[in-house]
């Protein structure tokens, strides 16, 4: 009987490790002005937590004695290290002089504190990314690790030096003030679309994508919206759940990548698809329309077209243009270049591609060489198109785009081609 | 916190400025170092004479070596700096943002390291 109970508890104390963990640490992080000691502090709540509570029961709220356990024994680990050093004193005279009133003051926004401070811009942006997959969302630095083909130990010294930053040089732990909240808010919403976009399109190796990563990505996209509800950070995650709606039907059992046209519109997750439109829809009631916003408007007029066809392109290269006037980027003009072909015919298209290259940019890029060969092939024009292909198999490093581009090439009459 | 700003522009362009516009500049630091004097930030700062009355000095195995011109030849060269008391990154940052050289060229915030005992 008292087994049992016991195993009980430690089914409840794993379960409010995964569902609070983070809320605790951010508060902790708060209280005792430091990453490190923080974690420690954390450890120590739960590892008491499972010796107390099979005893005494659970408390009534479980994450209010985790965080005042977890104060309590940073007092007495600053007291008992031998190696106290000025910052340890600080810590440990502010711990004992917080109130209860304090502690509790504040306590809704300590995650919002965390995602800001780990998304400072003054950290590199690998090191924001690290950390906030780390702190914000509990992965081991293991799992972050191979989630960015990144040796461990490499991760753990990026993530040990950001922690060094954010101490010495002073970042606050905060959320930002209202005049610099949009240029923060722009860095974390980029965090998070760098990991959702990692995780779609893993810019290097032998699977198309990391789905993990995705869902990590909308995890904490849906964090944002809950605690900050600005309208790109709820563009943002519209086109997160856009773009993941497709996520059955852009790649054949084999591993194979499928383009948009080519997709099983049966395999699109309608429900995500739901939700991503109706949080497009409240992102551009707002008035206060950015790139994700505008992104998430063209991914939804794709995910709403029936099939490929009735797609409706004319609405899609007006977007493109209002997304062009916010956003001056060469991709989005090349992606521009690629909804006018569809629009007005493939020579369209080129014309502007090679604009965009004869000015000397994105000539490097693999997909300005896709999209001419796309364009090239519908054209007829044979020669041309295996020229743009060749020049794409070149330039692109993940292995599915590598045997796509390949295929491509067999089906233009190809034969001498590099191994699939 | 204490926070040195290190302010790097580009010499060649500072010497093409016209005059009313180097005026004007300095007018602008002026104004900035008024401004934090009231706020309180202010420490202190210097502006420095052009890089080519830079001196370069290593000692090395007790042999004092001194060569001309700055430690490293870059495109923007160091050419004053503040020190400033922050409450924190951001309130540094948010100071040093306005410093006039901002503008043309770029600031480098560096904290300034406390040693203990």
């Amino acid at each position: 009987m008292r087994e049992d109970s016991g195993r009980d508890v430690r089914d409840h104390v794993e379960a409010i490790y995964r569902s609070d963990s983070r809320r605790v640490l951010a508060t902790l992080i708060r209280l005792l002005g430091d990453f490190d000691l923080a974690e420690e502090a954390l450890h120590d709540a739960f590892a008491a937590a499972l010796e107390s509570w099979p005893e005494n029961g659970l408390p009534a709220n479980p994450r209010t004695w985790l965080i005042s356990t977890g104060r309590f024994k940073a007092i007495d680990r600053l007291r008992r290290t031998d190696r106290f050093d000025s910052a340890d004193a600080n810590a440990l005279e502010r711990l004992v002089q917080t109130t209860a009133p304090e502690v509790e003051e504040g306590v809704e926004d300590d995650r919002l504190r965390l995602i800001f401070t780990c998304c400072h811009p003054a950290l590199s942006p690998d090191a924001q990314i690290a950390l906030t997959l780390r702190e914000v969302c509990g992965l081991t630095t293991e799992e972050v690790a191979r989630s960015f083909l990144t040796p461990a130990p490499t991760l753990a010294q990026r993530i040990v030096r950001a922690k060094a930053k954010i101490r010495d040089a002073g970042i606050p732990y905060e959320i930002p003030s209202l005049p610099e909240l949009p240029a923060r808010l722009d860095s974390v919403l980029h965090v998070i679309y760098l990991v959702f976009n990692e995780g779609y399109l893993a810019s290097s190796g032998a699977s198309l994508t990391r789905e993990d990563l995705s869902a990590e990505a909308i995890r904490l996209g849906r964090l944002l919206v809950e605690l900050l509800p600005e309208p790109e950070a709820i563009g943002l995650l519209a086109l997160m759940l856009l773009h993941e709606a497709r996520r059955a039907s852009r790649t054949s059992p084999a591993g194979e990548m499928i383009l948009l046209e080519d997709q099983d519109r049966l395999l699109w997750n309608r429900e995500r698809i739901t939700e991503g439109v109706s949080l497009v829809e409240r992102a551009l009631s707002s008035r206060r329309i950015g790139p994700y916003s505008l992104q998430a408007a063209i991914a939804a007029l794709h995910a709403e077209a029936r099939d490929a066809p009735s797609t409706d392109w004319s609405q899609i290269v007006g977007l493109y243009d209002v997304l062009l006037e916010v956003e001056r980027s060469s991709v989005v003009a090349l992606n521009r270049a690629a909804a006018i072909a569809m629009r007005d015919g493939p020579e369209a298209g080129l014309t502007i591609i090679d604009g965009i290259t004869a000015r000397g940019e994105l000539d490097d890029y693999y997909l300005s060489h896709a999209a001419r060969g796309d364009l090239y092939k519908r054209l007829g024009r044979v020669g041309d198109a295996v020229a743009a292909y060749r020049r794409t198999l070149e330039l692109v490093t993940q292995e599915p785009e590598r045997r796509f581009v390949i295929r491509r090439l067999r089906e233009l009459g190809e034969t001498e081609l590099p191994e699939s | 916190m204490k926070y040195l700003c290190l302010i790097y522009d580009d010499e060649q362009q500072m010497m093409k400025r016209p005059r009313d516009e180097t005026g004007k500049m300095n007018a602008d630091y002026m104004t900035f170092t008024e401004g934090i004097r009231k706020s309180g930030h202010y420490l202190g700062g210097d502006a420095l004479q052009p890089t080519h009355t830079a001196t370069t000095v290593r000692s090395r195995g007790g042999k004092v070596s001194t060569t001309d011109g700055p430690f490293a030849e870059t495109k923007e060269q160091l050419g004053g700096y503040y020190l400033i008391e922050a409450k924190d990154l951001n309130d540094a940052i948010q100071v040093a943002s306005r410093i006039p050289s901002a503008k043309f060229g770029s600031i480098e915030v560096r904290p300034i390291h406390v040693y203990t005992r």
